[in-house]
């Protein structure tokens, strides 16, 4: 069984027209996506800006609406859920943002950031247990844990990230979305973050939906990798295919973009 | 532990952080080196203190430089002097001594009253900022209702209806001043929830109140104080105008808008019955909102960037 399977996911938004604000056509963010996901295995996202990958990404975690179609997690179509009902659910599936900057609340420290996690999903955690685990999540993502005391804006960009994917592993999940996890660190330090992330998976077995528009990044970590263009995926194929043998025009189009170092 | 995951690297350490500290530190430092902003606040503490040393020596009936209702017939209307620093009025009343026991008064409107609105416009607001939808526009639509009314009048239906006495004008003044806070932090909350660390907490499966108090309350708090230091002056003047027009604060309770609207029949022979309540009024006032607006600078992140 996959971890994940999207059927037919379509997310519309509608567009309210005239002085009665009547519905007057929608916007198709999202438009007959489907995919799976093994445990452990890595799918890249890929596609321009507007193309609909951020809005799947939130869909599937249900940060965002979606207008029909089943998304399963472990075999449980999750769109139906309610908010009570789905949040244990919350637990294993996890976000990446792509903001470092604008990803952590600025008012509290990088403990209370981590820790949070924990309080909502390990009830009977003590504090001292707490911290605990929020010293090795810290050490774990590369970060020392006397870090814990300091805000946010106390660190750089990269280390931010390294907090961001931090909290999202305080609940253990077995999968996360990563939204443009790298797009907006400089290349040196998004090739650090890159190998954390794929470190991770092979210690905690951990999936994920990686998101992003640059195509290199996307080929070095995914198993296998979906083109989204216009809210629909025009290509889905294993990492290796689509770089050596591209079929639709848009991912040929996509590769041809890819700056080459002489 | 695999060799990746080291820790922070030269090339993450290369690209520090633009901000070296927290946003409120930030605003506090910049509130300090604006000289209008810190010379206002100290004529506002200096005026707390009076107002606060009054209250206490009034509830412990010490009397400071007379008693302020104590009437001396023989010493009416009598024009500042070594014994009257301020002079006194139609009654012999030392003007001095009732302009600082109204101190207290006035400032207790303008704090309270101020609370009030805060509390009910802070929770109007992020109910209507959070939630949105059919919330959002009937919460708003009230508020448009509530604005179409000149506030003042309202002010004055609802003391007179009520009764003039001070909690009904502190109740009254705050129950009609909310809007503009509850448009304000709707706005904010508007803003801070699409941010992403608000998503983050709602992935986490934080609850609603959580979310509310922790994540997105607390990040709004600058507008929120720069409104309700805003609001003081307002309060106060409110106050005075109710006052003035006898619907205020009722004699023999000294306040400065009643002192005012007590000298206004003798405006052409003692001046001074006039001048000093109303210079308080216009110093209490203008220093509330040139700190407010010193505060509102400290707190834009614009102004500071090359």
């Amino acid at each position: 069984m996959p971890l994940l399977e999207v059927k037919d996911l379509r997310v519309w938004f509608p567009v309210h027209g005239g002085v009665l604000r009547r519905k007057v056509g929608d916007i198709k963010a999202v438009d007959g996506v489907s995919f799976t996901i093994e445990p452990g295995q890595t799918v890249g996202l890929v596609g321009e800006s507007g193309s609909g990958k951020t809005t799947v990404g939130r869909a599937l975690l249900k940060l965002g609406p979606a207008t029909s179609g089943e998304v399963f997690f472990e075999g449980r179509n999750i769109l139906p859920l309610s908010e009570r009902e789905f949040r244990p659910l919350r637990r294993q599936m996890q976000m990446i943002f792509q903001d470092p900057f604008g990803s952590l609340n600025p008012r509290l420290t990088c403990g209370a950031i981590i820790g949070e996690a924990l309080t909502t999903h390990f009830k009977d955690m003590t504090a001292a247990q707490r911290r605990a685990r929020v010293s090795d999540l810290l050490t774990q993502v590369g970060l020392k844990p006397e870090m814990a005391s300091r805000y946010p804006h106390e660190f750089s960009g990269g280390q931010r990230q390294r907090i961001g994917i931090a909290r999202a592993l305080a609940v253990e999940p077995k999968f996360i979305v990563c939204d443009e996890a790298v797009s907006a660190l400089d290349v040196s330090v998004q090739a650090q973050i890159v190998n954390l992330l794929m470190d991770l998976q092979e210690k905690l077995g951990i999936a994920y939906l990686f998101i992003a528009h640059d195509l290199a990044v996307v080929q070095h970590i995914s198993d296998h990798v979906l083109v989204m263009h216009h809210g629909r995926i025009v290509e889905s194929a294993s990492s290796d295919e689509i770089y050596s043998r591209p079929q639709h025009e848009y991912t040929k189009t996509l590769l041809a973009a890819v700056p080459q170092l002489a | 532990m695999t060799t990746t995951a080291s820790t922070a690297s030269s090339a993450e350490v290369a690209d520090l952080p633009l901000l070296l500290e927290s946003p409120g530190r930030r605003m506090w430092r910049r509130f300090l080196k604006n000289p209008v902003g810190v010379t206002s606040s100290i004529v506002i503490v200096l005026f707390f203190t009076v107002a606060l040393v009054m209250g206490i020596c009034s509830m412990l009936g010490i009397y400071f430089p007379y008693n302020p209702n104590t009437t001396e017939l023989t010493q009416k209307l009598l024009p500042p002097s070594a014994a009257h620093w301020l002079g006194t009025d139609n009654l012999g009343r030392d003007v001095l001594s009732r302009l600082l026991n109204g101190s207290y008064i006035s400032l207790t409107v303008g704090f309270v009253a101020v609370a009030v609105s805060l509390f009910i416009g802070v929770t109007v607001g992020a109910i209507s900022g959070y939630f949105g939808g059919w919330i959002d526009n009937i919460i708003m639509r009230v508020v448009d209702a509530i604005l179409c009314f000149p506030s003042f009048f309202l002010i004055l239906t609802a003391v007179a209806l009520l009764g003039p006495n001070i909690m009904n004008i502190i109740v009254v003044i705050g129950l009609v001043s909310w809007t503009g806070t509850a448009r304000l932090v709707r706005a904010e909350f508007l803003t801070l929830r699409e941010t992403e660390y608000v998503r983050a907490a709602k992935a986490l499966g934080i609850r609603t109140p959580g979310i509310i108090f922790r994540h997105i309350l607390p990040n709004a708090a600058a507008p929120i104080i720069v409104t309700a230091v805003v609001g003081i002056p307002d309060a106060i003047l409110t106050e005075a105008g109710l006052s003035f027009l006898g619907f205020g604060v009722q004699p023999p309770q000294a306040t400065w808008g009643n002192i005012i609207s007590d000298g206004k029949t003798y405006l052409l022979d003692a001046w001074w019955l006039i001048v000093f309540p109303g210079m308080a009024i216009f110093i209490a006032a203008l220093a509330f909102y040139l700190a407010g607006d010193a505060l509102r600078q400290a707190a834009e992140s614009r102004s500071e960037r090359k």
